[in-house]
């Protein structure tokens, strides 16, 4: 029998709960309130109280209330149909819901039970398998959608039987299999996990060896992120965190796009998924939704689901993983998560870090950041799991525990500073204090010679350098005035302006200039940095000024017009005529 | 409140501190109504048998063996037509002399929106402030603070912006607000001839801090009857949010919990965000706009009251004074309305987006070279026309008493940028460049 319980205080949504038998920690239970059941899942016991944190508002739960315990941890459900699902941090299905507001106690299905897939068998009877190993495939839209032996299958099993070619439900059995005792198992379409268990079942974790590209110039080429990297935006407030993110989330090139908004604006969600329908994705020619996943719990949702979020959404990208593919996880913002944590640590009176913080925030960061990555699975295939987190800092002071934690545990740091934001130079990236560790790999770096250009990091590194010049120079012109300093001097921070203007600027929401293909990057900074290999001779910082503007003004033109068009050519003959 | 039928009353308090009182009571829900000593209090915290209160109006006079009775419910408020017009205090009771509202009873901080069920904002709300209409538009469904230092006239703009905004109601949730300001609220809405499609909830200074906690929820209970039930385009003022904060923070800290940041309760963003996010585009064509403002200590926008406002609403509007022009304006660079390009250019004109960027651009360049002046330096030709340009632009577009059309905005700003620049520094794209330059 399963253990039971009765409510014995409240704190809003902290109860703690008197058992009559033994529960787990993260173990889930039921809190019986009036009709309906609110889902909670323990995180503390003491003696025979066990401290659970309510997924709901308690509004109205009285001390006596009943609860159940389910004997498990809060799992997703794995499956097809996944793809353009839209999710809350329970991964109940919102489209399903009715009514218009949110039903305290409403779980709904998060897979659809009646429609049907078209299976095609991967193995065959007698194969030997193990956790993870492909069965068979549906097609998942475009997407080929592996069905695999459940990851919580422990050992090797023989294949005794699989389904033939056909259209089944997710709930047919599609393969039995047989254990080392002799046991035969049936395996549907779909299984599931726990979120706070990373999903094993690959051969190796290699160091990533490739570049995802975003067609954001300042990511790609200045700060590139590998497949199965990491990297994080911390800004304050108004700097352009979610704007940055939707372009990565459009443009990124992966198979598979899980979206968390987790502890975020509603409207943020909205915006998602109003536009992406509409969208193309530039690598596949498919609309965007096809290939993306929402997960959110927006800020007025509860905020213990805030947690749950980011794991389901995690536990989604491994299992597409798991099947080869790539895909990349965006969490908005790993900070309202931590405040989740926060705030109940807060409740249980626990003794409180930094800020109030939970003294065990950094360890908790750095084990989820490092789920991600790029694996070999058992069939020498590889994919990948891509993680970008933004970071709220508070008061966009980046020297306090969520930043910093976060610092630690991830390999690209895109820091969005106010004074660029202010000046309304987006993305508001700073150049010289973001970072992608990436760039030091010998496997990256050799990866951008063969796919780029022969020499490709050393350019990205000498623009690094022009624009760290630049500010240099912008610095003494301000101490010193225009004319206390030398004329090479506004042409430095002029050449540093160039390369801020016509590359790291980038306007997200200009159809052309959005996208910028890896090809075009490089064709612009070549172009750039060819102009800064001149040198020039200027009678005044006047006309210095007036002629780099002048240059800005037709590269600028060019990052507005279609590459390679009739009149992006003419652009490049007027630049000639400038620079001659 | 109405009295209900079983009322189960306790005489025996065991902790009282100024805003919170502590007893023995059994069967008790959570945040359930009470009244203690003839005040009205909210379940908290139950621990054991063990119940924490919140008296709204404060412990002052709260003997331990008050009369303590548990009316079974949450706040609530009665919600019909006949809320229009009308002056209510924080518990819903009118003020304004008139009788009691009849209608359906319905609980305040109800449930959010299904995230899916959502529509994107997509209406333009004019102004007339082109420091709001032309650089940070402002969109039904949006939420938006003014963060203004206390000596700006936020309640002024705040009150223009709603009778000029085209919407059927005006919901206002005064907190703390001066008795003075509350009049001027008064006047200002009958003086324009709106007392019908306006409902204020008001909390004075005159009154207890911990009741400012009832305003938000009571107004967007109002705000959703009218935009759920009714589909109307719903506009709710809040004033000032800072105050609200400060009363979270009193009754966190008597009820020792660990304070974070700037001594607020570590569940701030959440408090804020329940309240924020109630702003909604429904798809029944009905709308919630909530309008806020969160006073500054001396601008710094890095408090955690301010900060957290920030991330949950969509954009904030800066208030201050320019002292090269002598008047209040929208500050351009601190000013952000996020939902601004859902109607820039759609329902307004193509060249929206550019002219805006231009035209903060060249205002900073003027900042710029206002520094170097300050520092000692001569000026070039080019910083002295964006001197110029600099207060030609805040007085004609970014002061908060201009009153025009968008499109007056756009052609204003067109004649000023050939009045001091070229094309080239504009930094324009050619084509509108081609199409509305001013020869």
């Amino acid at each position: 029998m399963s253990t039971t319980g009765k409510v014995t205080g409240i704190v809003s949504n902290l109860v703690t709960v008197a058992v009559d038998g033994p529960v787990a920690e993260n173990e889930l239970c039921y809190i019986t309130l009036g009709g309906s059941r609110l889902l909670a899942e323990v995180i503390k016991v003491n003696g025979d109280k066990a401290s659970v944190q309510v997924f709901e508002s308690t509004r109205g739960l009285k001390n006596g209330d009943n609860v159940e315990f389910l004997g498990k941890m809060l799992e997703v459900t794995l499956g097809p149909g996944l793809l353009s699902g839209i999710y809350d941090g329970l991964q109940n299905n919102l489209t399903t819901m009715e009514g218009v507001f949110l039903k305290r106690g409403e779980y709904t299905e998060p897979l659809d039970h009646a429609a049907t897939w078209d299976f095609t068998p991967i193995a065959n009877p007698g194969d030997k398998v193990v956790a993870a190993d492909w069965l068979g495939e549906v097609k998942e839209g475009w997407l080929p959608h592996k069905i695999m032996v459940p990851f919580s299958f422990q050992g090797e099993y023989t294949v005794k039987e699989v389904a033939p070619a056909g259209n089944y439900t997710i709930d047919k059995t599609i393969a039995v299999l047989t254990d080392a005792d002799g046991e035969d198992v049936p395996v549907t379409m779909t299984q599931k996990w726990p979120v706070k268990v990373a999903v094993k079942g690959y051969r190796e974790k290699p160091r990533p060896s490739k570049i995802m590209e975003t067609g954001v110039r300042v990511i790609d080429t200045f700060n590139p992120i590998a497949e199965g990297g990491t990297g994080f935006i911390p800004g304050p407030f108004g700097c352009g965190k979610t704007v940055l993110q939707h372009a990565i989330a459009k443009q990124g090139d992966a198979d598979v796009i899980v979206m968390a908004a987790c502890g975020e604006r509603a409207n943020e969600v909205v915006e998602i998924f109003t536009e992406f329908p509409e969208l193309i994705d530039p690598h596949t020619g498919r609309h965007l939704m096809e290939r993306t996943t929402i997960i959110c719990n927006t800020s007025n949702m509860p905020v213990a689901a805030r947690e749950a979020s980011v794991y389901t959404a995690m536990t989604i990208c491994e299992y597409y993983r798991a099947m080869g593919l790539k895909c990349l996880l965006l969490a908005d913002s790993t900070s309202r998560w931590a405040q989740a944590l926060r705030e109940m640590s807060n409740r249980m009176e626990e003794l409180p870090g930094q800020d109030a913080f939970p003294v065990d925030l950094s360890a908790i960061i750095s084990n989820f950041y490092a789920r991600a990555g790029m694996v070999i699975l058992n069939n020498g295939q590889s994919g990948a799991v891509t993680f970008i987190g933004t970071v709220s800092p508070a008061g966009g002071n980046l020297k306090e525990p969520v930043t910093e934690s976060t610092k630690k545990a991830a390999r690209c740091f895109y820091a969005l500073e106010q004074n660029r934001a202010d000046q309304k130079r987006y993305p508001a990236v700073n150049p010289i204090d973001s970072y992608s560790k990436y760039l030091e790999y010998p496997e990256i770096q050799e990866f951008l010679n063969e796919t780029v250009q022969k020499g490709w990091t050393e350019k990205v590194l000498k623009a690094k350098n022009i624009v760290r010049r630049g500010r240099e120079m912008a610095d003494q012109i301000n101490i010193l005035g225009d004319d206390g300093v030398p004329m090479s001097y506004h042409e430095a921070f002029w050449k540093s302006e160039l390369v801020d203007f016509a590359f790291l600027q980038q306007d997200a929401f200009d159809a052309i200039d959005a996208l910028c293909p890896m090809e075009r990057q490089k064709y612009m900074l070549d172009c750039i940095l060819d102009i800064c290999d001149r040198k020039f001779e200027f009678e005044s910082f006047e006309e210095c000024r007036t002629y780099f503007k002048d240059l800005i003004n037709t590269l600028r033109q060019m990052n507005y017009t279609e590459f390679e068009s009739p009149k992006f050519h003419d652009y490049e003959q007027q630049l000639k005529k400038q620079l001659s | 409140m109405a009295t209900k039928a079983f009322q189960r009353t306790y005489t025996q308090l065991q902790a009282i501190t100024k805003a919170t009182v502590t007893l023995n009571a059994k069967g008790v829900s959570n945040d359930e109504l009470a009244t203690v000593g003839g005040k009205l209090a909210q379940v908290v915290k139950t621990k054991g048998d063990l119940v924490t209160l919140q008296v709204f109006s404060g412990t002052e006079g709260v003997p331990t063996n008050a009369e303590v009775s548990f009316h079974g419910a949450p706040p609530t408020l009665r919600v019909s037509d006949q809320l229009s017009g009308r002056f209510f205090n924080a518990y819903g009771h009118p003020i304004d002399g008139g009788p009691e509202v009849e209608g359906e009873e319905r609980e305040v901080g109800g449930p959010s929106v299904n995230p899916y069920k959502r529509r994107q904002p997509s209406q333009l709300i004019p102004t007339g402030i082109a420091g709001i209409d032309l650089n940070n538009t402002l969109v039904s469904g949006q939420k938006i603070p003014f963060f203004a230092d206390p000596d700006q006239p936020y309640n002024q703009v705040m009150a223009d912006v709603a009778l000029r905004a085209d919407v059927d109601k005006i919901i206002l949730g005064g907190m703390g607000l001066s008795n003075d300001d509350y009049l001027f609220f008064r006047h200002s809405f009958e003086a324009a001839g709106a007392l019908d499609k306006i409902i204020s909830f008001v909390n004075t200074t005159e009154e207890p801090p911990v009741e400012r906690l009832l305003i938000p929820d009571m107004a967007l209970a109002a705000a959703e009857y009218f935009a759920a039930d009714k589909n109307e385009k719903v506009l709710v003022l809040l004033t000032d949010m800072t105050l609200y904060a400060d009363a979270l923070s009193i009754v966190s800290n008597r009820m020792d919990q660990i304070p974070s940041k700037d001594s607020m309760p570590g569940s701030l963003y959440s408090d804020l965000a329940k309240i924020y996010e109630k702003a909604v585009q429904l798809p029944s064509g009905g709308s919630i706009t909530i309008i806020a403002v969160t006073t500054l200590n001396d601008g710094d926008i890095t408090h955690a009251i301010p900060d957290n406002t920030g991330y949950i609403t969509e954009g904030q509007l800066f208030l201050r004074a320019d002292p090269d022009t002598g008047k209040v304006i929208v500050d351009p660079f601190r000013s952000l309305s996020r939902l601004k390009q859902l109607v820039q250019g759609k329902q307004t004109r193509e060249d929206h987006s550019q002219v805006m960027n231009a035209g903060v651009r060249l205002y900073a360049d003027a900042q710029n070279a206002k520094t170097k002046l300050e520092n000692g330096f001569d000026l070039s030709d080019y910083d002295l026309r964006c001197l110029e340009y600099a207060k030609e632009y805040a007085i004609r577009l970014l002061s908060i008493d201009v009153n025009i059309t968008v499109e007056q905005m756009l052609d204003t700003a067109w004649e000023i940028f050939a009045k001091y620049f070229s094309p080239a520094e504009t930094g324009i794209k050619q084509a509108l460049v081609d199409k509305y330059w001013k020869k």
